[in-house]
């Protein structure tokens, strides 16, 4: 399709950055003007992070006397610490790691698994297979709370961390297969071929072969994993009701109900739902902006 | 990039075709059957996960049940008590908006920002600038959604939010609300939340799209003397198209599915104003413990969630071969 546009001089491919002086005659009125729309409202997008820091630490004597806008006189840590003391925040951060460290890692392992058979052992029926297995990506949660609320009492799972991550790490490996599966379909045969030639067991052609070459898609998965574990609610919120077993999305969700009367409280419990989230985005930032595309297309 | 992921179709493409069954390649066949073993831990795991408790949930949707004792079996009671049920019909009916919320105006926005940072600010101001503004409308998107609702909580607080005190200091005191405990401004306050949340995720993809199109194409079309809108409506949105396809679906099945916002910010309310089909079912189940009535909604929601992933997998798959070709 594309092949078919003229292909131009390389002169107009040239970017603005080494034209400097032809891109900045065109740019024009027109073209600060958009520019300065544009940054006005990424402004707005940004303006409630903004709220939330300054708030975070703003005396609640200084929010009721001069509202929300102002930035604080004095750094006041008292709305974050009452936060973090008062919901225990170390703990339901320790437990949030735990479980979408160990839902990643488990979800990326049955994810290699599946793909495995579908993708390398082109096993019968597999599009058929793999149909199914997004079918437990898109079901929507509501639809197997109660089961497995009754299960995991049944299986004394219930409330305990473990329980959540085996329910989590099959749902995610769901997605996980899918994306896998399609990876592997494409792996090189002349490779599996010259293995099985060499005497190589299935499990080794696994552990030898395709998975130190299909690491940096795995490292996705566990990545993207890791994030939808953590910013998961619905059944962590149904499946962990004690305060001890709690995520940090969990508190969160809980604390909105109440807490109204202090202004600062919100900004802080903000403030600390916001801070992970912000240090996960910039440690994974690339694998993070790759998936999203990589998620998009397939 | 439909490199890196090809679908499953290319998978298939590769397998023998039927008529090589009658020439069976012993090796291969054996190889093919030892691989079910690898099957079986995800297999397992879907069975106990999925399909066994959807099986009790469709189960459930036919009993009437208060979660203890024995269910007693109903028939279709429920499904037909839920006709008749106005707070169900009003779940439903608010999906569409979050379809707009989540889906339409977000894709729409999108496209623009995209097209508008691509096509007019990237060659004018340099790529740094486009890519700054991209992350900035990127963040929200990083949040847990139950932060984001905490957040939005506070700017809405009737008191002392900053909304109303903002409206009151520049003289506009009285358009002051209670946003979310208003039923006429609760459903556009959560709506606005999550057209906020969801922007970046739109922008972040076109750009992505975009970079994919050929830049001959809109070079070629800036010679025949074609303005910036012109490009847009020819060259953007139909290079666009599979993208937008699939983030409208996506977003769609998402939209449908919509509970944690509600639960933090409204929990339904008020009244059912704000009720989605999420939370109307974990409130039968949960709250008023009406376990029967809680599956039936779940279960029609699935079924209607179901059917849409069906269209999206059969469109993904059209797709991958539009682009095999």
């Amino acid at each position: 399709m594309t092949a078919t546009a003229p292909t131009t001089t390389p002169k107009r491919r040239q970017r603005p950055t080494q034209t400097s002086r032809s891109a900045k005659n065109r740019r024009g009125v027109s073209g600060w003007t958009i520019l300065i729309v544009l940054a006005g409202s990424a402004l707005l997008m940004v303006f409630p992070f903004w709220l939330a820091l300054i708030n975070a630490f703003k005396p609640s004597a200084e929010y009721i006397a001069d509202g929300p806008i102002g930035v604080p006189t004095e750094l006041d840590f008292t709305a974050i610490i009452d936060f973090w003391v008062g919901v225990n925040f170390n703990q339901k951060l320790l437990n949030s790691i735990i479980l979408s460290g160990s839902v990643a890692l488990i979800a990326a392992a049955l994810s290699l698994l599946s793909a495995f058979a579908i993708g390398i052992g082109r096993i019968k029926g597999r599009v058929w297979i793999l149909a199914v297995f997004m079918l437990a990506f898109t079901i929507p949660q509501e639809a197997l709370v109660y089961p497995l609320f009754v299960l995991s009492r049944e299986l004394n799972l219930y409330d305990t961390l473990t329980g959540v991550t085996i329910i989590l790490a099959v749902l995610q490996s769901a997605f996980g297969t899918y994306m896998l599966a399609s990876v592997l379909g494409s792996f090189p045969t002349e490779v599996l071929e010259a293995a099985r030639l060499d005497g190589a067991s299935r499990f080794q052609i696994l552990r030898m072969i395709v998975f130190p070459l299909t690491r940096p898609t795995l490292a996705v998965l566990v990545t993207f994993f890791f994030i939808w574990t953590w910013n998961d609610f619905f059944l962590p919120l149904v499946l962990l009701p004690s305060a001890a077993n709690q995520t940090v999305s969990v508190s969160l969700g809980a604390l909105s109900g109440q807490y109204t009367s202090d202004p600062t409280a919100l900004a802080a419990a903000s403030m600390a739902g916001i801070l992970p989230a912000l240090i996960f985005f910039l440690l994974f930032q690339r694998t993070l902006m790759r998936g999203v595309n990589i998620g998009a297309i397939k | 990039m439909t490199a890196v992921t090809p679908a499953p179709t290319a998978a298939a493409s590769r397998t023998p075709s039927p008529g090589n069954k009658k020439t069976p390649r012993h090796t291969a066949r054996e190889s093919s059957r030892g691989y079910w073993i690898y099957l079986l831990p995800g297999a397992v795991g879907f069975l106990a996960i999925v399909a066994i408790p959807f099986g009790m949930n469709v189960y459930y949707s036919l009993t009437s049940w208060r979660g203890v004792g024995a269910p007693k079996f109903v028939g279709l009671d429920n499904y037909v008590r839920l006709v008749a049920d106005p707070a169900f019909w009003a779940s439903f009916l608010h999906s569409i908006a979050f379809i707009l919320a989540m889906a339409i105006i977000p894709t729409a926005l999108g496209v623009l920002l995209a097209a508008v940072l691509f096509d007019y600010i990237a060659p004018k101001f340099g790529s740094r600038v486009a890519s700054i503004l991209r992350a900035t409308f990127y963040l929200p998107q990083i949040l847990p959604i139950v932060v984001a609702g905490v957040l939005w909580k506070w700017l809405y607080q009737p008191q002392y939010g900053i909304i109303n005190t903002t409206l009151d200091d520049i003289g506009l005191g009285f358009l002051q609300q209670n946003w979310l405990g208003d039923s006429d401004t609760a459903m556009l306050a959560v709506m606005n939340v999550l057209i906020w949340l969801q922007i970046g995720y739109t922008v972040v993809v076109f750009m992505a799209g975009l970079s994919r199109v050929d830049p001959a194409l809109y070079e070629a079309a800036e010679i025949d003397g074609a303005g910036w809108f012109q490009r847009f409506w020819s060259i953007t949105i139909p290079q666009l198209r599979p993208e937008i396809a699939v983030v409208l679906i996506t977003t769609s099945v998402a939209a449908l599915k919509v509970f944690a916002p509600i639960y933090v910010l409204t929990k339904g309310g008020p009244g059912t104003s704000t009720i989605v089909p999420a939370y109307f079912s974990y409130s039968n189940f949960f709250t008023t413990t009406q376990v029967g009535y809680g599956a039936a909604v779940a279960t029609l929601l699935a079924l209607l969630v179901t059917i849409i992933a069906i269209v999206l997998l059969r469109f993904q798959t059209r797709n991958a071969e539009g682009f095999e070709k």
